[in-house]
């Protein structure tokens, strides 16, 4: 049996690793090979980006080579599929080599697509990668004073992110001694300052209290970057001194190429996660299309049911459960308190009041997320 | 010529029924009818209410057995 794994990110090395764990003596006796296919020989840790771009933690702290958090067993290549050939059962590579499977998953996440909005890249900062979120830093840093905007594009990856990285502003200019000459302005798209209504809740009192000004029904139209301005489809205009922006989202460009989903974005069964239309190949993490948050957590989660289903197939010839649309996020709200939200298909989130115990644990997981990766916690 | 989709937001807490639509919206026509199914009754509010804020067309909203059913034209 040839399982292949598309991709090295979190969702795709905690199938992996989980499979290769439950598939141990299948691995050793040959009978099984798993295969991971990936872009880079480095892993990052994506939620860091937010701290880095405020300053508190720095870019080495981002990276761990691949093949160190990948069970012995796992066969890793770097070595990005071009061509996915379902009919076969093959996909090609850059480097020309076809590899065969039994099983895939596709696990190859998303990207900002800032480029969508007219004026976004000459005009905004951002911290969805290394690059940027370093070149954010040193913009806040430079930063003298004045309005700040906060914008949101539609679909993004880390539902939490445009909260937190406002409340994180907050207190950087505080830290600074410099909350009396920034104004903070966060936009949202819906009629609310979060789509989780009762984060919603919790959030606008938060703004409020901290005099953080919001506006909702905020979906960008273009930034006028020339006369530092920000327009919006519902007609509203918001001038601004630094912009910060959490980017539309787009799956990977050769899942788009290989007219495998609109935008990227794969067609997945809601519960069984499988492609719609094949019954051996699944897709995880930011790459599919169920309505649900494009975050960490929800890679995870789909990566254990994935893990249990896939070794299940091997051993048994079916899968045993299914996917209950589990997500849990930790929310920062500033930088010592947090709190998190956590819900499924069928249960909404229920937040709590931040505290800086959470804000604790969700430091200390910024380390442990290393153990995760290799699907220990 | 227009067509009609479906935008499936069911069991959406995150990032929602009327994010869905958001996005679902980008890559459609004007003129194109975008039916939002919703298993959140706050969606027959949210969504009348942004649609109309942005200028496209509110056609209708139904409910049948704990699904909301909610319909709009692309208009602009």
């Amino acid at each position: 049996m040839k399982i292949l794994i598309v991709g090295g990110g979190m969702g795709g090395t905690i199938l992996a690793n989980n499979l290769a764990r439950r598939l141990t003596n299948e691995l050793k006796s040959g009978k099984t090979i798993i295969t991971m296919l990936s872009a880079s020989d480095k892993h990052m840790y994506q939620p860091g980006l937010l701290y880095l771009a405020v300053g508190r933690i720095t870019p080495d702290e981002l990276y761990r080579d691949q093949a160190s958090l990948l069970e012995p067993g796992i066969k890793f290549h770097v070595d990005p599929v071009e061509e996915f050939k379902l009919d076969n059962n093959q996909v090609k590579t850059k480097s020309g080599k076809i590899f065969d499977y039994d099983i895939m998953a596709i696990a190859t996440g998303s990207r900002m697509f800032p480029e969508g909005i007219p004026g976004m890249v000459e005009g905004a900062e951002t911290f969805y990668t290394e690059e940027t979120a370093l070149k954010m830093f040193k913009r806040l840093q430079s930063f003298e004073g004045g309005k700040v905007v906060i914008t949101v594009g539609v679909p993004h990856k880390c539902p939490m992110a445009p909260l937190e990285i406002t409340f994180m502003l907050h207190d950087y200019f505080k830290d600074r001694g410099m909350a009396d000459k920034v104004q903070l302005h966060y936009t949202y798209p819906i009629g609310r300052v979060h789509s989780l209504e009762n984060v919603a809740k919790w959030a606008a009192p938060e703004m409020d209290k901290l005099g953080i000004k919001y506006d909702t029904f905020f979906n960008i139209k273009e930034v006028d970057a020339k006369n530092k301005l920000l327009k919006s489809e519902e007609g509203a205009e918001i001038k601004y001194d630094l912009l910060v922006t959490i980017p539309t989202h787009k799956g990977m460009e050769v899942l788009e190429k290989n007219g495998l989903g609109q935008n990227g974005w794969l067609p997945t069964n809601r519960t069984k996660l499988n492609l719609e239309g094949r019954d051996n190949v699944f897709v995880l993490g930011d790459t599919t299309n169920i309505p649900i948050s494009k975050a960490g957590s929800t890679a995870h989660f789909e990566a254990d049911t994935l893990g249990e289903n896939i070794a299940a197939m091997v051993k048994m010839g079916l899968p045993v459960r299914e996917y209950d649309g589990k997500v849990f996020c930790f929310i920062e709200a500033g930088k010592d308190r947090a709190t998190y939200a956590m819900f499924d298909y069928q249960n909404p989130p229920d937040p709590k009041a931040p505290t800086k115990a959470v804000h604790w644990f969700k430091m200390a997981y910024n380390k442990l997320y290393w153990i995760s990766a290799r699907g220990l916690l | 010529m227009a067509e009609k989709k479906i935008v499936d937001g069911r069991g959406s807490f995150c990032p929602g029924p009327l994010m869905e639509l958001i996005v679902a919206l980008k890559s459609s026509q004007i003129g194109d009818e975008l039916e939002v199914l919703s298993t959140d009754k706050g969606s027959a509010n949210d969504i009348p209410e942004w649609v109309r804020k942005v200028g496209h067309e509110y056609i209708s909203t139904t409910e049948d057995g704990g699904v909301w059913h909610i319909t709009i034209r692309k208009s602009k």
